[in-house]
């Protein structure tokens, strides 16, 4: 009302808004309906940004004898961090098994989500089956992971019993085990996003490339594939932090101080084994570096792809 | 130009039939198109002339007939060997791609030489009037340069037809009435033979050259425009063609097409459009305008002139829709050169050989065979 | 009856024709070939080699948890319920059980208190700095938990929080809020704004608006939010382990514990039992969960196919 009110004020000067303060803050989308933000901004705040800025500071707080071995002054947790091997490789590690088992999820979800999208009898079913891993968790994959795949487990039975190998494959406490473990959780996580990603592109696309003349290498390639790219990018991110902060899988069917020594559990070993809250905060923030490095190359990439609106109602 | 008339005489669809689980979508359409004919398929939503469309496009597998072009069967082809053109409801344009991109995706996939496809590309784009637009993506154009667009990636692929779903649902409506003339610019200066999908009969009425109008999945009449307009095969068509007022009364009095009906406190001449005899209660279906509002108080007596009070006027430019209630109540929608008042009394005069008497059975129209088996079955019961 | 027999005729033929056609190696079109194509076969194969996987887990872990003297046969020599009986009272599974749905129950009715509010801001609103609360809130996701764990950690040590409930609940919410906003922001933005305003132009007031309007509408999308931070929660291990201790423990946690405690991990039938109870509790809690939703809407609405 006062607004209105206002405006009919004739002698204010030209150009000057005429609106109550209230309502040029409206205008801009400032109103105490804002409030709504607030408890989620101050869990943020208190939670997440306080104690993320403290570790950076706790970061500058090398413990005296890693200052001694590494030289480097306050950036002596950095310096550890590149020249001490045990660690550092780490970070090579933790790749090697985050981004095969990334793209693995990703590119094997294609051709099933694509197989599984139209409608068949017994689809909820098979995707209710999908979601089943999800709620397994990690530790109780590695158990029966250990169990399943072990020596003495029935994958390598069943393989010796019938002739195709002599002696049991080693699959768990290794690399292969922790790979397996990723798959089990990462993939049916993988396959959802983008069977939901693929029910968002509008089917008349497609039938419209067909009228065309498109087979269906091309309209996979020409139509459907750029406009599921984002999607695959994201998923490809998704999977990719999933795998990437493994931590109790790496420990329980990996090889923790061989092959699958990876960042999260270098940094829980300072943390909780060797009580240094400084070099521990630096692998871990140094592993949040790495990781957001590979996200922002993949953003880049993604950032050259068509965005918009797929037709669906997704 | 160098788009060309379709390469084919006729494309036949015989008993043409597509269920959903048990459900029959359409059944045993039976059609033949003439190379260069515009054909609109018309009826309300749901009575199978979208399935009748994609059936034709090929997304959707027949369960009965066949579909041949001069005699060899191509309902075994998939959609993408048909070599049709398609216009889709929502245009289904690729949203990824250019307008230029889009419009030569066809060309592209059949891999025509790169130089080819620029110059039938601009062709077809300058055809549509949208040269300035070629670099946009489909999301920046408007609905009716969306559809422009839709049409030239059909047409550019010069294909045996074009199939057309509703091409202009979605538009607003002095738009719709522009592109129904490009359209009808189009085919005429392309020849090209079109498919036409409505529930609009204005549209299918001023676009097309012959009309199969469908309900419930099976044809109701096949004709010419003029044909359907002046005589419909049976009450659906006429009430979809225009004859606002459907009136149930009883057959009294028969000679040759000529005949008298009563009912609702009225008893009028009229015509016979399908077979009757005097007791039947049959539908007699009048346009509103054959139903006309007469000043001259001369014209007081003779055949067919009944009074009503008049309820609602609406001006529709030179002249008036006028609803009126009849002395027992029945509503109808008439026409006058002026406005009367509401409320007042007037006098109608109807033409009789403009009200057109029908059987109440809507499958009575369609076969001989079957009207008997009717017959049969009402004496039985 | 003429017209019937001519019907029953016509399909007759038109099985012949598909034969036919299905001989010739020409389908019409949508037809399924009765040979599957190399890319269907792998496409099944793929699925069954993972369902292979996912049910010998499952199964090991189930006959493991009632075997007696399982090594080197295909199954036990013998069946038992006791090592449940032994898992209960050693690790007091009554107070773990407790923590575990405590800390849940906690996380996901403060997330969407929260959470959902917030989620409504962002999809109906532009505001100042709101790309900066959007990062805010989608770095909690995308950072690796260890990442921001254990600074927070630390700082829950120093406040003297360590190894207790309430630290359990709060490092559980830190990605739990974020991933209820980021989840519904897309859920409440394909809920048409101008329902909100008939419900204003009707009278109702913004509160009115949202307990009469929004929530019946959002509660699918409540639903699966709820659920989701649920089976997280439950299953959450790093940020749980890094803060809780013997009376703070989840079940995850005291699993994790058991499977590697020093000198030497508890007997491996023990630790399957536990395993047991903590799939059959994801079980109960997914059925339930799988009543209200689809788990293809969780990230978006599907659009049905054409062909229906």
């Amino acid at each position: 009302m006062t607004a209105i009110t206002e405006t009919h004020r004739p002698n204010l000067p030209k150009g000057t808004s005429t609106a109550s303060r209230a309502h040029r803050l409206a205008e801009r989308g400032v109103d105490t309906k804002l409030l709504m933000l607030l408890p989620a901004i101050v869990f943020a705040l208190v939670l997440f940004v306080y104690p993320f800025s403290y570790g950076i500071g706790l970061t500058f707080q090398p413990l005296p004898e890693i200052q001694d071995k590494f030289g480097g002054g306050i950036f002596a947790n950095y310096v550890a961090f590149f020249k001490d091997p045990f660690i550092f490789d780490s970070v090579w590690i933790t790749m090697r098994l985050a981004l095969p088992v990334a793209l693995f999820n990703v590119i094997v979800s294609i051709p099933i989500a694509f197989k599984l999208r139209h409608k068949f009898r017994g689809k909820r079913f098979m995707s209710t089956l999908l979601v089943l891993p999800i709620t397994l968790g990690t530790v109780l994959t590695a158990q029966g992971l250990l169990i399943f795949a072990g020596r003495q487990g029935w994958l390598n039975r069943f393989l010796m019993e019938t002739g195709i190998i002599s002696s049991p494959l080693p699959l768990v406490n290794n690399y292969l085990g922790v790979v397996f473990s990723l798959v089990i959780s990462g993939f049916p996580f993988a396959y959802l996003l983008i069977s939901s990603y693929l029910s968002g592109i509008d089917p008349s696309l497609e039938a419209a490339a067909k009228t065309l003349g498109a087979n269906w290498k091309q309209r996979f390639t020409k139509v459907t594939l750029p406009l599921l790219a984002p999607g695959l990018a994201t998923t490809f991110i998704l999977t990719f932090v999933l795998a990437f902060s493994v931590f109790p899988s790496a420990r329980l069917v990996g090889d923790p101080l061989g092959g699958t020594r990876v960042m999260a559990l270098m940094a829980y070993r300072s943390f909780a084994e060797q009580i240094n809250y400084s070099m521990a905060s630096t692998i871990a923030i140094m592993m949040g570096v790495v990781e957001l490095i590979v996200i922002a190359i993949v953003l880049l990439g993604r950032s050259f792809l068509y965005k918009g609106s797929t037709g669906g109602k997704g | 130009m160098s788009l060309t008339a379709s390469a084919f005489d006729t494309l036949e669809l015989k008993d043409v039939g597509r269920s959903f689980g048990g459900r029959e979508a359409l059944a045993d359409l039976n059609l033949t198109i003439r190379a260069g004919e515009f054909i609109a398929l018309l009826g309300p939503s749901g009575c199978g002339k979208s399935t009748a469309l994609n059936c034709l496009a090929g997304l959707l597998p027949l369960t009965h007939g066949e579909i041949l072009i001069d005699g060899k069967r191509i309902d075994v082809l998939p959609s993408e060997k048909r070599d049709f053109g398609m216009v889709f409801q929502n245009y289904a344009l690729f949203p990824h791609l250019s307008v230029a991109k889009n419009v030569a995706f066809g060309l592209e996939v059949r891999g025509v030489a790169k130089a080819e496809i620029k110059r039938r590309v601009s062709e077809a784009i300058a055809l549509v009037k949208l040269e300035e637009h070629a670099k946009k993506l489909p999301g920046q154009l408007s609905g009716g340069q969306q559809q422009r667009v839709a049409i030239a990636r059909a047409v550019v692929l010069e294909p045996r037809i074009v199939l057309m779903d509703e091409p202009l649902s979605n538009l607003d409506a002095k738009l719709r009435l522009d592109m129904r003339t490009e359209i009808r610019r189009l085919h005429q200066s392309l020849g090209l033979t079109t498919v036409y999908v409505t529930h609009d009969q204005e549209e299918a009425l001023s676009l097309a050259d012959r009309l199969v109008v469908l309900r419930e999945g099976r044809v109701q009449q096949i004709g010419t425009p003029t044909e359907l307009h002046n005589n419909p095969a049976n009450w659906h068509v006429a009430d979809f063609m225009g004859y606002r007022n459907l009136l149930d009364m009883e057959l009294t009095e028969v000679s040759g097409s000529e005949a008298r009906v009563s009912g609702h406190g009225l008893s009028l001449a009229a015509t016979l459009a399908q077979p009757a005899k005097p007791g039947d209660t049959v539908r007699m279906a009048m346009r509103p305008h054959d139903l006309n509002v007469v000043n001259d108080h001369t014209v007081t007596t003779g055949r067919n002139v009944f009074t009503a009070t008049v309820g609602v006027v609406e001006y529709q430019g030179r002249e008036f829709a006028v609803e009126v209630t009849t002395s027992t109540g029945q509503r109808l929608f008439v026409h006058a050169e002026t406005a009367p008042r509401v409320g007042e009394e007037v006098t109608l005069v109807l033409d009789p050989a403009r009200a057109l008497v029908y059987q109440q059975n809507l499958d009575a129209g369609v076969s001989e065979e079957e009207r008997e088996h009717q017959e049969l079955a009402e004496v039985g019961s | 009856m003429s017209s019937h027999t001519a019907q029953h005729d016509a399909a007759a033929t038109e099985v012949v024709n598909i034969a036919e056609n299905r001989n010739r190696g020409k389908l019409p079109p949508g037809e399924k070939p009765l040979v599957a194509s190399p890319g269907t076969w792998f496409v099944w194969a793929g699925v069954a080699v993972f369902f292979i996987f996912l049910f010998g887990i499952i199964s090991s872990v189930v006959v493991d948890s009632f075997g007696k003297g399982w090594f080197t046969t295909w199954l036990p020599q013998e069946f038992t319920v006791s090592w449940y009986q032994s898992a209960w009272t050693r690790f007091d599974l009554t107070h773990i059980l407790g923590v575990t749905l405590v800390v849940a129950f906690v996380v996901v009715v403060v997330s969407i208190l929260v959470g959902v509010p917030a989620a409504y801001m962002l999809a109906r609103r532009n505001f100042p700095l709101k790309r900066l609360v959007m990062v805010l809130f989608l770095l909690p996701i995308l950072i690796p938990p260890i990442t921001f764990g254990i600074p927070l950690a630390t700082v829950m040590y120093n406040f003297g929080l360590g190894r207790t409930l309430i630290a359990v609940i709060l490092v559980n919410l830190v990605p739990s809020i974020p991933f209820v906003i980021i989840t519904m922001t897309p859920f409440i933005e394909q809920i048409n704004p101008s329902i909100e305003n008939a419900a204003r132009m009707c009278g109702a007031s913004m509160r009115q608006v949202f307990v009469r309007v929004l929530t019946p509408l959002l509660i699918p999308g409540i639903l699966a939010a709820g659920i989701l931070i649920l089976v997280r929660t439950v299953g959450m291990f790093e940020l749980t382990f890094l803060v809780s201790g013997p009376q703070s423990d989840t079940l995850v946690v005291a699993i994790y514990r058991a499977m590697t405690s020093a000198g030497g991990s508890e007997a491996r039938a023990l630790v399957s039992s536990m395993g047991v109870i903590y799939t059959a509790m994801m079980l109960i809690i997914l059925i339930i969960a799988l009543r209200f939703i689809n788990p293809t809407q969780l990230v978006a609405q599907v659009k049905e196919s054409r062909e229906d």
